[in-house]
């Protein structure tokens, strides 16, 4: 786990911007959430946003530090810069949240989410359907005669494009584990 | 030094290790081991209350009277679920209690057990934080956590939900000093940047104002003595919301009076035309603003909040600063000496004669003539008969509560206690009991509306089982006064509903709690029945019969401008627009 430098609350050097500009632009923004692994803790972040209408577009979470306790929230969400702004602040109050990052402000970052996708096809499709797979390195991980399940990873763009693909194949499922994020290099 | 003890025991030394005299609760199955530690103690005093909502607006009173956090023990189920309404006020008004429930022992928790309620789940989004404790040897520093999150940073409520069998086992105690508190610590000082760049603005700034909230008093006195030698030093005008009556003295020159719906003329006009507005521990509530689009159109803003969230929630601000409001003005005051002392002292002379043009259309005149009390001449007396004593004021909800707030002066903080953001109908009479417990030898007063009081009048039995002579003064027009003044506004003078039906006379009311009634609906007569209520050694319940129409102004109606004021009855006429009158 690469450790997060910055804590809530500071203002200089920090996630948050006191002085956003006011834009009615909605903006995609990714933040990871660093929180005390403890009940009830992902029940805060998620009511947070509702009781506050702000928007989720994906939520992943995992204890990634055994020792500490720590989990990781990463959120994507989408805002003006005055909401998103918020957002941080608003999640920097609850009390197990450690630190807020958004990785969209604080230079390039890598997001990548993984799926599985089963589709059910013969013949011609079944064919194109492995086809494209190979094409987007997605890995077969179980196959009937009649049926595959792939498995890809990526950024949720190319998810999107790979099951627009395989619908007229024969998609009958996909799940989704939403996206994971870091921000690249040793920053 | 750890001990081995019951978590029943435990949480009795938590709070005496927390300095906790004083625990406002209501007994019931799931935490009667806790009250049979209590029974056999004497350092903490328990105080009995008749309804758990009646516990919690007691804590929030006497944290409001002391500064210190409030405390409440309530067992599971209906006891958790009927403190969630005080609760949400404390956590609107930012007031530190501690809430202790008791839950169904954890092998149960989860099976619909009898008065099993999912607290933590219920109450999560009406507390700063909230625990359920699974085992023992969690509970003192889950207690001593407690403690620390409601008084550190922005105040609020917590809640320490405690199953019984957890109560009963044993585990390792540890003091507050033993436990490491979790990473919980808010940033108190401010940053120099923006601290030097607000110091430039009120060096240069030709029509500045001072608008203050409850993060002064939270602050600490430290805090409203440190404003009032920033507002001596400068001679900026003052003006404050209804949370921070008290830490500017009414009685000082400088003072605009209260701003916002109900506030002062003189105040409100400053703030829309100002051209510097610096907002010390104020978090720009619709109350206040009005009109977002309108609000205080000229002015550059600084903002000191100890809460980054409140700064730019509602109004955008050109100097945030983000820290303890009496860390953030001690550095402001260093700095401003430092380079010193400048204002612009020609252009502040203007701004006074404005204000001062302002003040002389006396935007609280009423006149009390005829037969019938005026709700105003009976706060205008109130405050002439009490001023010279050691008192605290209570309000309850509604036309009352601004007009107290209009009418009576507050020299110092912590003297007035009123429930602001929530505006719960209910907390007044509790919340006065909470403020005598704290302050027995006080003269602490709740200003009542009729309707507001009956909603807790039960804790009246609280008062006169613990001897807390509190005086409840209620300003009786038979009405929901604020519902019917709307109505009058925006519903077409269709009053549905709005008034008090079948009410109780008060007098034999307070008879049958044992107490005193008094009873007064004439002006001639109203000075000495207020004194007969003063120097009465018990709870008085006083029913002042007053005007029955009677609107509280000014007022500036939902969806406008601070500048677009109404001043009195011949204003209202259709000025609230079909947008305006879809806010509350
Ligand atoms: C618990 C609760 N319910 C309803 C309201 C809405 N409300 C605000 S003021 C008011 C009328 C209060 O009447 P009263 O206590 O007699 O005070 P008055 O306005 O007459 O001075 C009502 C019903 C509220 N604030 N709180
Ligand atoms: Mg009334």
């Amino acid at each position: 786990m690469s450790p997060l430098h910055i804590k809530k609350g500071s203002t200089s050097h920090s996630a948050y911007n006191l002085r956003p500009t006011f834009s009615d632009v909605q903006e995609k923004h990714t933040l990871a959430v660093l929180v005390d692994n403890e009940a009830g803790v992902l029940a805060r972040v998620i009511g947070l946003f509702s009781a506050r209408g702000y928007n989720i577009e994906s939520l992943t979470v995992a204890e990634v530090d055994h020792v500490g306790g720590l989990s990781r929230i990463t959120v994507v969400t989408t805002g003006t810069p005055q909401v998103i702004e918020q957002i941080k602040a608003q999640l920097g109050r609850i009390v197990p949240v450690h630190d807020v990052h958004d990785l969209t402000v604080e230079g390039p970052a890598v997001e990548r989410e993984l799926a599985l996708l089963k589709v059910e096809g013969e013949g011609e499709k079944r064919v194109e359907a492995l086809r494209l797979a190979d094409i987007f390195r997605a890995n077969v991980v179980d196959s009937t005669l009649r049926s595959f399940v792939f498995e890809i990873t990526g950024t949720p763009e190319k998810i999107d494009a790979f099951s627009d693909l395989m619908r007229p194949l024969g998609l009958l499922e996909v799940a989704r584990t939403g996206v994971a994020a870091l921000s690249r290099g040793t920053a | 030094m750890t001990r081995q003890m019951t978590g029943a025991k435990m949480v009795v030394q938590a709070l005496k290790d927390q300095g906790v005299d004083t625990v406002f609760g209501y007994p019931g199955g799931a935490v009667l081991p806790i009250y049979d530690e209590i029974f056999q103690q004497n350092g903490i005093r328990h105080i009995l209350v008749r309804h758990e909502q009646g516990a919690v607006h007691m804590a929030e009173g006497y944290a409001r009277a002391t500064g210190k956090v409030g405390v409440c023990l309530v067992t599971s189920g209906p006891g958790a679920t009927n403190a969630v309404t005080g609760l949400t006020d404390a956590l609107m008004d930012s007031i530190p209690i501690v809430v202790l429930t008791g839950q169904v022992p954890t092998f149960m928790i989860g099976s619909d057990a009898f008065q099993e309620a999912d607290t933590v789940g219920i109450t999560r989004s009406c507390t700063k934080h909230n625990w359920l404790v699974r085992d023992t040897e969690d509970l003192p520093h889950i207690m001593h956590e407690a403690f620390h999150v409601a008084s550190s940073g922005r105040p609020g409520p917590v809640l320490v939900d405690i199953p019984k069998d957890v109560q009963f086992a044993t585990g390792s105690y540890a003091a507050p000093k033993e436990v490491k508190l979790a990473h919980y610590a808010p940033k108190v000082k401010g940053d120099m940047e923006p601290i030097t760049e607000l110091v430039e603005a009120m060096e240069q700034a030709k029509r500045p104002v001072f608008y203050t909230g409850g993060g002064v008093i939270n602050s600490g006195t430290g805090a409203s003595q440190l404003l009032r030698e920033l507002v001596e030093a400068t001679g900026f005008p003052v003006t404050s919301t209804l949370m921070g009556l008290g830490a500017y003295p009414a009685s000082g020159d400088k003072w605009l009076g209260m701003l916002g719906m109900h506030g002062l003329y003189e105040a409100n006009m400053a703030m829309h035309d100002c051209d510097l507005m610096i907002n010390i521990g104020a978090r720009f509530d619709d109350r206040i603003t009005g009109r977002i689009d309108a609000f205080s159109p000229k002015s550059k803003k600084a903002h000191i909040d100890i809460d980054p969230s409140s700064i730019n929630k509602v109004i955008r601000v050109d100097i945030p600063i983000v820290g303890d409001v009496g860390h953030v003005l001690e550095d402001l005051l260093k700095v401003w000496k430092a380079r010193g002392r400048k204002t612009n002292k020609e252009a502040l002379a203007k701004w006074w004669a404005q204000i001062d043009k302002w003040r002389a259309v006396d935007c609280l005149k009423f006149k009390q003539e005829g037969p019938t009390i005026k709700p105003q001449y009976a706060l205008q007396r109130l405050e002439a008969l009490t001023k010279g004593y050691d008192r605290y004021i209570t309000t309850e909800v509604g036309q009352h509560q601004m007009w107290a707030a209009q009418f009576l002066g507050f020299e110092d903080p912590n003297r007035w206690m009123t429930s602001g953001g929530l505006g719960t109908m209910g907390y007044g009479l509790p919340a006065s009991i909470g403020v005598q417990v704290a302050h027995p030898d006080a003269l602490v007063i709740n200003v009542a509306g009729e309707a507001s009081w009956l909603m807790n009048m039960q804790e009246m039995g609280t008062a006169i089982q613990f001897r807390a002579p509190v005086k409840q003064f209620i300003l009786n027009n038979e009405r929901l006064g604020m519902v019917r003044q709307w109505q009058e506004l925006l519903h077409g003078e269709r009053y549905s509903h709005s008034w008090s039906e079948a009410l109780p006379d008060f007098v034999k009311l307070a008879e049958a709690f044992g107490c005193k009634g008094i009873k007064c609906d004439n002006p001639a007569d109203l000075d000495d029945a207020i004194m007969e209520m003063i120097n009465y050694d018990g709870p008085v319940i006083f029913d002042c019969l007053v005007e029955k129409h009677e609107n509280c102004f000014p007022m500036i109606p939902s969806g406008k401008a601070h500048n677009e004021m109404l001043l009195g009855e011949a204003e209202t006429k259709g000025v609230i627009d079909a947008k305006g009158s879809v806010l509350v």
